[in-house]
Order: structure tokens, then C-alpha cells, then sequence
């Protein structure tokens, strides 16, 4: 690899990510034990090529946490411990079922488990004792997430308190925290959709199938494509169709859905989103519809 | 550095129409998504609005729906043809001016609003005073809401002229301010040029934004990586840190602070492996030729162009929490990424920046308030000044019992450019 001219322009990408690696050493600097939650979706997987960057040649510091919701897709777990074990990292599965089976949450009306996994979470993140959990939590996702901080204080009861939130100056993160109190991070904050599709062309970052246009056996609910599976669905009167789909987000299978796509390659993709009339959350992300502030009151709770 | 991206804040006082222009430009360049706006009509037709409301695009929080203000700065991305910004949307109340002062710590530019019918305000000029000390490289101010003075020429011109002279006085050089004549409510000059300001042959705000190239924050004073981390591996060992300042190539001869130590870089790794060379703001891990203990918080520095160390510095500080600072009190302070005990022992002056005058000795700073004060730092740091260098500058004061951020500092005194003081 030659050294960069002096003159060579920076493009924002090469930005972003030293944004993001200076995040990632931060933590791993400030913090005793840190964790950093991966899916396996898109922007968890950039986070771990990130973090793998940050510290190479050495293995990154970090435990990873799944909250393993019981309605994922196969391949998408399949891709998770692929990851995990190509690059030698460490992995805490907490699974939503096992709370369901002691009675510490209980199965909602409606079948979704979105919501289900806070608790699970904030169990997880006591029991291990993490006092920093990166995500891969994105600005552009919704209007909630665009007020939130990359150094991100949760009380005890992990909740996030929009209007106590402490400055952010330069690139001086404070990740000063009491007893019982954690801290969430986010290194790809200021990055968009977009920009996290131009970094996977760029380091030819793998992703699951799902991401990718193929043919699906789906049903309509609520104006979204679900694929039919163990989260209930489809109804009697829900008729299922073979469609070529592809997934902009990846989580719970009850809640996410497929959008129309021939976009089968990441370049594709690129041009799909550039074109795209809908982001990525309203044209697949059920749970946030429930209401105009759903995500913050989420978030309040200690949702990511 | 050139680059594709640039960081925005705004700025600007309540009900000068910022959110609008924000929902404006984010509307114009097709920022927003067909669900995102449907959103908002629906908000405004609940709301009984007879127009959709741009605003409700870029505030977020329920509570400043219901209130109808911006509490917290909010981050936008937008995008056009020549160039991506990140821009950070701040609050126009005083009270949160702490978000302003985040907004604008990291941007290469700042767009301040002002109500053509007002003028430049109390709070244009505290936002202005905020820039200055930060030493954003340029400004733009926007002179709205032009369509309820039927886009007179007069009136833009005398908000202009009072804008850039009080800019000016703060030490911005004209080369650094442009005013625009807009309304955002109606799209004039935002994106599009506006045929009701004929009289008006500058660019439109978007057409400036795109084009801007911001003098560089300065930092012409060799080599600094502050150490963040220590990778190690049974025979690797290297130091992980961003270049804040300056370049480094292998054979390069380093001091290691505070505690002095000499030794030559012997590896400038890169997540992508070794470099010939690496600059400012790219990640490296740096090997040295010889075993010193260097752990997170010391100083990687060219050994020709060595930082003092300090352990009393006069520094410029904006207060930014609620109890009052006053002398003797006991801090951390955040410098790098080492943070150490630190001491107040007296306040030299408290900035008006309405007068633009310092008031010696004050009792006290209050929130929001700018002033120099004296620090000692429990260990002496390699300091250099906020104006020679922004990285190894500028610090965070801390409470010591929450973990809280009190204060942005800058080591130096930013204020006499402003003041005329020396």
C-alpha cells in the first residue's frame, strides 16, 4: 500500500472513518468493559470492520452482544456467527425467548418483539457489568436518533434523557459515568444509508443474502411485504405472493419488511437508494409507525 | 485538506425561521423522503395548520413539538451534486446556547440567521462572539423573512453593514463573511435565486455552501498524536491514535510527553498496514524504535517542534452549566486524551459580548458566559495555544462528581483579537 499524496483530497467516506476509528479507540480506551451489539444487519456488520480497522493488527476489545429476538432470519444468524468466527471475536447471545419463558417480558398482542428486547438488553448489560455499548445507530434513521449524542449517558434504569444530554465538543468525548450507569456510543452517527452502502462497495464488505433482490414468498400486512414465518403471519385473510424483494434493514422478521427490488449487487443498491423516494425505516420498519414519537419513547425506555 | 464534506451550524435566535430554512434546504435538495413529508402533513393537518409546516421536518423531541421550539441541537445530512454536508442544527433559545457552542466546536462554516424586520439582535451577537473564540473559518449570514419588508434593498443592506462591521470587530476578516438576502418560509435565494431580489447579484445560499472553501483551523506546529490506545501482540506493540496535527513518516524523531523520553518512529502503521507517510486526521498506530512506557493520555510529538509543558496556563473558557463557576473550584480537565486534576484559582475576566468589552475580576462566570481564567493542572501538560493548534488546544473541564462537561476551553487567550486587549 503506497502512502496518500499530501495533496489527495479526502473524500468523505475516509472521514467518516477515521471519525468512527477515533470513536472506537476512545472507548476501548475510557472503558473497562465494553460491548458492541452486532445483528448481523448492515450497520453492526460495518461496525465490526470498523473496529477489526481500528486495531488491526491486533483483535478489537470488544465482547459482542446479540439480543437475539427468536423471529431473525436463518441466514442473517447464519452470517452472525460466520462473522464471529472468521475473525476470532467473542459473542453473548441474549435470547428474547428465555425472558418470555421466566415471565420477565411478556409475548405482545400484536407478535412483535422489537419492543420485547430492551429488557433483555439493560439485563444483559448489568449482569456483564458493560459500562460502554456501541451501536450502530445512524442520525439519518429518524428524528429522535438526529438529537442523540455519540458519547450517550444511560442512568441506572438505562434510560436516555433527551434534554440532559451533555455537550460534545471537538473530538473530546467524555465518557465519565457513576456506578450502575452505562454508556452508549456511537461511532457511525453522522453517517447516512447511502454513506454506509458507499463504504461496503469500498472495502468489499460481505453481507447477508437478504440485502440483496431474490424471490420471496410474502404477504401484505399494513401496506409492508412480511415474509411468512414462526412470528405469525399470514392470517387467513392475508394471501401470500412470490415477489422479487430485498431488505433495507434487517430485524425482527414480525416487523421488517421486504421492498420491490432488482437491485441484486451493491452498485444496484447504490443507485436504488439514490433514487429512493422512502428512507429506510418508513418503508420497513413497522414499529416505528405506532406513533409520531415512538423511537424516543423507545429510547427513553433504553431501546438503542 | 480539501474535501467533499462539510461540517455546517446554524444558528440563530427564536422564531427568526431557522428550523424553516433547515426544512427548506433539506425540502429543496431533495433531502426528504416522500414518508418523511407525509409525516409532516399529517403532523400540520393535525395541528390544523393551512400550509405543512417545514419546521416539524427537523424537530424531533415531543416536548419540542408541543412547545414549538428547538431544544437540542439535531444533526442533518443532505447531499447535492458537488458536495455532502453534515450539519448541525442548534437551538435558538439562550438558555441552550451550550448546544450552539457543540454545534460549532467541529464546523468548517456557520450560518446565522437574523429577521430582516430586527436586525441583528442580542443573541446574533453572542452566537457571533461564540464563533469567533471557536475561530470558525467562515460565516454566512442569512437575512430572512425579506418577503415581510417586500424585499426591500435598503433594509437588507443596513442589517448587512451593522452584521459585518460587528463581525469584524470580533475578528473576522471580510473575506470570511457573506450575507444573503432570503426567505426561507418561500424559497427565496435558499437554493433557487429569487427574482424579487434583482438587486441582489450574490450567490444563493446553497450555491455558497457548495462552493466555500474554509480557511483551514490552523495548526502549523509539527507533529501531535495524543495516544489512545496500545496495541499489543507477543512482538507488536504500537500506539493507536489519531494525526491531530502535522505528518509522520518512519524515521521520524518523536518525544514522548509529558515524561520527555526521545526515540524515532520506526513503523507508521494504517488500518490498511503500513505508510510512507500519514497526515492530519487519518488513524495510525505508530511503532517506536525504543521501549519506553507510553500509555493512553501521553503526547506523541515532533522532537523538533516540542510543546511546553504547563501546569498553570491563562485559558478562555465558555461556561456551559447551570452552577456558576467561581474561583477555587476543583475540576478535571480533559486535554487530549488525558484527563487530569485541575484547580481554578482565579477568573481574570468575564466577556460582554454585547459591549465587547472584558469586565476584570468577576465573581463569578454564569452559564453562558465567556471568560479567561487561570488554571493549574495537577500534572504538567503539553499545552499549545487553541489558535496555534485546535487539537492540542482545546480541553474539557469536568465535574468531578457527575462526570458532567462544564466548560469548552481553549488554552490562550482567545479574547484580546476581540477586545483589542493584549
Amino acid at each position: 500500500m503506497s502512502a496518500p499524496a499530501k495533496e489527495k483530497a479526502v473524500t468523505g467516506i475516509e472521514q467518516l472513518e477515521a471519525e468512527a476509528i477515533h470513536v472506537l479507540r476512545e472507548v476501548a480506551g475510557e472503558f473497562d468493559r465494553p460491548a458492541l451489539l452486532f445483528s448481523g444487519g448492515k450497520d453492526s456488520t460495518v461496525l465490526v470492520h470498523l473496529a477489526v480497522r481500528a486495531f488491526a493488527p491486533v483483535a478489537p476489545p470488544f465482547t459482542l452482544v446479540h439480543v437475539d429476538t427468536g423471529h431473525n432470519f436463518p441466514e442473517v444468524l447464519q452470517f452472525r456467527d460466520d462473522i464471529v468466527e472468521r475473525f476470532g471475536l467473542r459473542l453473548h447471545v441474549a435470547e428474547v425467548q428465555d425472558w418470555i419463558d421466566r415471565g420477565a417480558v411478556q409475548e405482545r398482542q400484536d407478535g412483535m418483539r422489537n419492543p420485547l428486547q430492551t429488557v433483555p438488553l439493560l439485563d444483559t448489560i448489568t449482569d456483564e457489568k458493560f459500562d460502554a455499548v456501541i451501536g450502530g445507530g445512524r442520525r439519518d434513521e429518524e428524528r429522535s436518533r438526529a438529537k442523540e449524542r455519540i458519547f450517550s449517558v444511560r442512568d441506572s434504569f438505562g434510560r436516555w434523557d433527551p434534554r440532559r444530554q451533555r455537550v460534545e465538543l471537538w473530538n473530546l468525548y467524555n465518557g465519565m459515568h457513576s456506578p450502575g450507569e452505562h454508556v452508549r456510543v456511537f461511532p457511525i452517527s453522522n453517517w447516512t444509508e447511502l454513506d454506509v452502502w458507499r463504504y461496503v462497495e469500498a472495502r468489499d464488505i460481505e453481507l447477508p443474502s437478504l440485502y440483496f433482490a431474490h424471490q420471496r414468498e410474502v404477504y401484505l400486512r399494513d401496506g409492508m411485504w412480511l415474509t411468512a414465518g414462526q412470528w405469525g403471519g399470514p392470517g387467513d385473510d392475508e394471501e401470500t405472493v412470490e415477489k422479487t424483494v430485498r431488505y433495507r434493514t434487517v430485524g425482527d422478521g414480525s416487523c421488517t419488511g421486504a421492498v420491490e427490488s432488482d437491485a441484486a449487487t451493491v452498485a444496484d443498491i447504490i443507485a436504488e437508494i439514490k433514487a429512493s423516494r422512502l428512507t429506510e425505516r418508513g418503508a420497513s420498519r413497522a414499529d416505528d409507525r405506532m406513533s409520531e414519537a415512538a423511537m424516543e419513547d423507545r429510547k427513553r425506555e433504553g431501546y438503542f | 485538506m480539501t474535501s467533499d464534506l462539510l461540517r455546517l451550524v446554524t444558528a440563530g435566535s427564536v422564531d427568526d425561521g431557522k428550523s424553516t430554512l433547515v426544512g427548506r434546504l433539506l425540502y429543496d435538495t431533495k433531502s426528504v423522503l416522500s414518508d418523511q413529508i407525509d409525516a409532516v402533513l399529517r403532523s400540520s393537518e393535525e395541528r390544523g395548520l393551512d400550509n405543512p409546516d417545514l419546521s416539524l421536518l427537523v424537530d424531533g423531541l415531543r416536548a419540542e413539538r408541543e412547545q414549538g421550539i428547538t431544544i437540542d441541537v439535531a444533526y442533518r445530512y443532505f447531499a447535492t451534486a458537488k458536495r455532502t454536508f453534515v450539519l448541525a442544527d442548534t437551538p435558538g433559545h439562550v438558555h441552550y446556547l451550550r448546544n450552539t457552542v457543540t454545534g460549532a466546536s467541529t464546523a468548517d462554516h456557520a450560518v446565522l440567521l437574523t429577521d430582516a424586520r430586527k436586525g441583528v439582535l442580542e443573541q446574533t451577537r453572542r452566537h457571533l462572539a461564540v464563533m469567533a473564540m471557536l475561530g470558525v473559518p467562515g460565516i454566512t449570514l442569512a437575512v430572512n423573512k425579506l418577503d415581510l419588508v417586500d424585499f426591500d434593498q435598503a433594509t437588507y443592506e443596513s442589517v448587512r453593514d451593522e452584521f459585518v462591521s460587528h463581525a469584524e470587530s470580533l475578528g473576522f476578516r471580510s473575506d470570511q463573511i457573506t450575507t444573503v438576502p432570503m426567505s426561507a418560509l418561500a424559497g427565496d435565494n435558499v437554493v433557487s435565486r429569487s427574482d424579487r431580489t434583482p438587486w441582489y447579484d450574490g450567490p444563493t445560499l446553497l450555491e455558497h455552501l457548495e462552493t466555500v472553501r474554509p480557511d483551514e483551523r490552523g495548526c502549523d506546529v509539527g507533529l501531535r498524536v495524543p495516544v489512545q490506545y496500545v496495541l499489543r501482540d507477543t512482538d507488536y506493540r504500537a500506539y493507536a491514535g489519531q494525526v491531530a496535527a502535522g505528518s509522520v513518516r518512519p524515521g521520524d524523531e518523536v518525544v514522548v510527553l509529558p515524561a520527555g523520553a526521545r526515540s524515532t518512529v520506526t513503523e507508521v502503521g494504517t488500518p490498511d498496514g503500513p505508510v510512507d507517510e500519514a497526515t492530519a486526521g487519518q488513524p495510525v498506530a505508530l511503532t517506536l524504535a525504543d521501549d519506553l512506557p507510553v500509555s493512553r493520555g501521553d503526547l506523541i510529538a515532533a522532537a523538533d517542534r516540542v510543546p511546553e509543558l504547563a501546569a498553570e496556563v491563562t485559558a478562555t473558557v465558555c461556561w456551559l452549566a447551570e452552577e456558576p463557576l467561581r474561583p477555587g473550584a476543583r475540576v478535571l480537565l480533559k486535554h487530549g486524551t488525558r484527563v487530569t486534576k485541575c484547580r481554578v484559582p482565579s477568573l481574570n475576566a468575564r466577556f460582554d459580548e454585547q459591549q465587547l468589552v472584558l469586565e476584570r475580576d468577576p465573581e463569578c462566570l454564569e452559564l453562558n458566559d465567556i471568560g479567561q481564567v487561570r488554571l493549574e493542572v495537577a500534572d504538567a501538560l503539553p499545552f499549545d495555544t487553541y489558535t496555534d493548534c485546535v487539537a492540542t488546544g482545546a480541553f474539557l473541564l469536568i465535574n468531578p462528581d457527575g462526570g458532567d462537561t462544564l466548560a469548552a476551553g481553549q488554552v490562550g487567550d482567545t479574547l484580546s483579537a476581540v477586545t483589542g486587549d493584549g
